[in-house]
């Protein structure tokens, strides 16, 4: 187990260059840092100069990959290259374009995501799994029709349109709490509700669909027929048996992404003014940053590499008979 | 002047592609099968003709061309504007030039915002204008509730009668199939004893029609939607959109389907370190957060736009190509799901026993994966490909959001709601176009799920086994 788990860290280690030479190409390769900064700079300012002056603020004046006129290790080290993108696996994330750390906004920003991320996750997977059994229950009635006509409708609905009807109707009509904002402590909680309540409803649809399909593949297997010959009731039938087989298929899309939960909801948090992580993102396309943008895709990718272990390790939790190798 | 963008051109690739398709189908009975489950399917047969509907506009919106400038000079040779049009365009002539100044509510005679008019005995108030077409031909703004419902009624009429006669028209050439009497197999229709659902096909038929024949013939009129921030018809900009929404389900499949296929039945088929290399891209591709990854090749491609301006002659072409890369870039990001499906297939098919021959007898490889493996996963690709459509009309909204979507100067349901969102702090609000373009979205995407739904059913072997058995195990009372 611990032999596997390190051999998955170091596969980890090529897929993360990967990644990094990807975003690097992206950004260095395919646009020369004059175009970023002409872009930075806007139409009217641009100037040999000024593009200069812009490089060297930033740390693109150096060479791209290899510095022909500086000193032993340095023809490797003082360039872009290393300095962008190698340092990134240090966790050293360098400087935003308005001269911010940027490693030191993630971790005040992650835990606003978290706030949003972590109830949303836990009450969503808790609802759509108990619809998704209660339509398992009723196979084959009206009510399980419906319920799948319901959750089709609802999959076909822009999040968009949750969020902006959500917010009109509750904050707006109703009242009932802030339309957007964020405060720490307890008061968090006001201006966490609606967010959460918005990601759980807009992935009813889906999720409730997706989890009776794999409860009915599983209530068809042999050994459901044998426990309700042995004369159990369909209630023990579903939650001990089927819901226990059922976890395998359920886990392989639920546990990659709790690593990423950190990097919160781009549309939620951009709506409700949350000051989290997706909120940053977003700021950073607009303002075309692309020091945060490369930094973000970066840990988005080592935290998808996490939750691709922790799913394998789930496995070996719920089911006994799996071992890792 | 005829212009062929390069989305149209491949627009009509895939229409192409498609019909091809059908005509390869009908000839071989084992693979008409399957479409004609799907042909039963009432839910399935309902979104199609909704689809239709949509498909139509998007195709007469892919037609463009220049118009040409009326000279004076006869003798001048034919000279052509810049601005870009389609044939939607020109057929809703009258939605496209007749702009009020701007926001009016739907059937509104009046303007949404105050304006000092200057009174004709030299006083000046603040008030709300008329509008210069929207219920511009009513003298008195009280008739406007008559005036509208006479409309309607008479387009509902218009309706009914098309659709009388495209009911006719329909069950006479379906009876002809059957060998039956027209008025007979109406009869079997009406009580649903014929295989192909034609009761619920032409209930939807009759709905569209209902609802579009009285909505199409009030726009000369009124402003059905409303009118937004430029003042421009909302009930156009929502029709405009539907190109922009199939154009990006459309092309972004055919950009990962021959991706996905090649390296999924490759990576599956020779195993061994093709298919390490092929695991490594696709575990790298997805390891990327998909929004991010579509976020830094948007604005990269922007930087590129503005520095190489000589490229691009004309703001559609620019749009376009634009529209074109965000396809290729959500296809290359997108192909990895159908690769891993395809693979886990191939696995599974090249150990079975006829594979096992073929190699035997030292068939070539290419000959084994396009003989034995493709046609045996082809069901997969369908599924996946049509699953997938809806999702990705749902995604254009939200990167158009984010601002990495379709270029600002098209028409999109993502920007019609960017721009109907900033105009959410009004009093009252403005909310015509924000619910024109959710209505618009919904109708798709609910279609196509529905559609993709029953294709799923028809051509899935597991779906079967898991209903008849679902039937046998019917809970115990």
């Amino acid at each position: 187990m611990i032999g596997y788990v390190v051999r998955r860290l170091l596969y980890a280690i090529p897929i993360l260059i990967g990644v990094n030479l990807l975003t690097f190409a992206l950004f260095f390769v395919v646009n020369t840092p004059d175009d970023m900064a002409r872009l930075a700079l806007g139409a009217k300012r641009v100037t040999p100069e000024a593009i200069e002056r812009w490089k060297q603020e930033q740390g693109y004046d150096r060479p791209l990959v290899w510095n022909a006129d500086a000193e032993g290790t340095k023809k490797a080290t003082d360039t872009v290259f290393w300095q962008k993108s190698v340092r990134l696996f240090a966790f050293d994330f360098g400087l935003s374009q308005d001269k911010r750390d940027i490693g030191r906004e993630i971790f005040t920003r992650m835990w606003p995501s978290l706030a949003v991320a972590l109830p949303m996750f836990v009450i969503g997977l808790a609802v759509n799994v108990t619809f998704a059994l209660l339509m398992a229950f009723f196979r084959a009635t009206y009510l399980d029709f419906w319920g799948v006509v319901l959750c089709v409708a609802m999959m076909s609905i822009s999040t968009l349109f949750y969020i902006i009807g959500g917010q009109y109707l509750v904050s707006k009509l109703w009242n009932l709490v802030p339309i957007s904002g964020y405060a720490g402590g307890i008061d968090a909680f006001k201006f966490v509700l609606l967010p959460v309540a918005i990601g759980v409803i807009s992935g009813i649809g889906s999720g409730a669909r997706l989890y009776r399909t794999l409860f009915l593949d599983e209530i068809n297997k042999d050994y459901v027929r044998t426990a309700r010959a042995k004369g159990l009731s369909e209630t023990v039938v579903l939650f001990r048996h089927v819901l226990k087989n059922a976890m395998i298929p359920i886990l392989t899309g639920v546990v990659v992404v709790i690593p990423a939960l950190f990097l919160g909801s781009l549309l939620l948090e951009s709506f409700f003014g949350i000051p989290g992580l997706g909120s940053y993102t977003i700021e950073a396309i607009d303002a075309q940053d692309f020091a945060i943008v490369r930094v973000m895709v970066f840990v988005g990718s080592a935290l998808y590499i996490v939750g691709l272990l922790l799913t394998d390790i789930s496995y070996t939790v719920v089911d006994p008979r799996i071992r890792l190798e | 002047m005829p212009v062929v963008l390069w989305t149209d051109a491949l627009i009509f690739v895939v229409v192409g592609a498609v019909i091809a398709y059908v005509l390869y189908v009908r000839q071989r009975e084992h693979l008409a099968v399957p479409w004609r489950r799907v042909a039963r399917s009432a839910a399935g047969m309902c979104a199609a003709v909704i689809l239709a509907f949509y498909i139509g506009v998007a195709l007469l919106d892919s037609l463009h061309f220049r118009p040409s400038i009326e000279s004076k000079d006869p003798k001048a040779a034919a000279a052509y504007s810049v601005e870009v049009r389609s044939v939607l365009d020109t057929l809703l002539a009258d939605l496209r030039t007749r702009n009020e100044k701007t926001y009016s509510a739907p059937f509104a005679t009046r303007s949404f915002q105050r304006e000092t008019i200057e009174l004709p005995d030299g006083k000046v108030a603040r008030e709300y204008p008329r509008l210069r077409y929207g219920g511009a031909h009513l003298k008195d703004e009280a008739a406007r509730g008559w005036d509208i419902g006479v409309r309607v009624l008479r387009g509902v009429g218009i309706a009914v009668v098309a659709w009388a006669i495209l009911a006719t028209v329909l069950l006479a050439w379906a009876a002809r199939r059957t060998g039956r009497g027209t008025g007979e197999f109406a009869q079997a229709v009406w009580r649903g004893e014929v295989e192909v659902p034609w009761r619920a096909i032409l209930v939807a038929a009759a709905l569209l029609l209902v609802v579009l024949v009285p909505a199409f013939s009030l726009t000369p009129w009124y402003h059905v939607l409303g009118t937004d921030k430029v003042g421009q018809d909302v009930f156009y900009l929502a029709l405009k959109g539907i190109r922009t929404a199939l154009v990006i389900g459309a092309l972004t499949t055919l950009v990962l389907l021959p991706l996905g296929v090649l390296l999924g039945i490759t990576a599956g088929y020779f195993k061994g370190w093709v298919d390490d290399v092929i695991q490594y891209v696709y575990t790298t591709l997805n390891s990327i957060p998909g929004v991010l990854l579509i976020a830094a090749s948007v604005l990269l491609m922007q930087v590129y736009v503005e520095t190489h301006p000589e490229i691009f002659p004309t703001q559609a072409q620019r749009a376009d190509l634009r529209l074109l890369f965000l396809c290729i870039i959500l296809g290359l990001t997108e192909w990895t799901g159908l690769a891993r499906l395809l693979r886990g297939e191939s696995l599974k098919l090249r150990e079975l026993e006829y594979v096992q021959a073929a190699r035997a007898f030292g068939v070539p490889s290419w000959r084994i994966i396009t003989r034995h493996i493709l046609p045996n996963v082809m069901h997969i690709v369908l599924i996946t490909s049509v699953m997938g459509f809806s999702g990705l009309v749902l995604a254009e909204a939200v990167l158009s959001y984010v601002g990495v979507g379709v270029d600002p100067s098209m028409n999109s349901f993502g920007l019609m709601i960017n721009a109907a969102r900033l105009e959410m702090a009004r009093e009252p609000m403005v909310w015509w176009s924000l619910a024109a373009a959710f209505a618009f979205m919904f109708v798709l995407v609910l279609a196509a799920n529905l559609f993709a739904d029953s294709v799923r059913d028809a051509f899935d072997p597991r779906t079967h086994v898991g209903l008849r058995l679902g039937r046998l195990l019917r809970k115990p009372a």
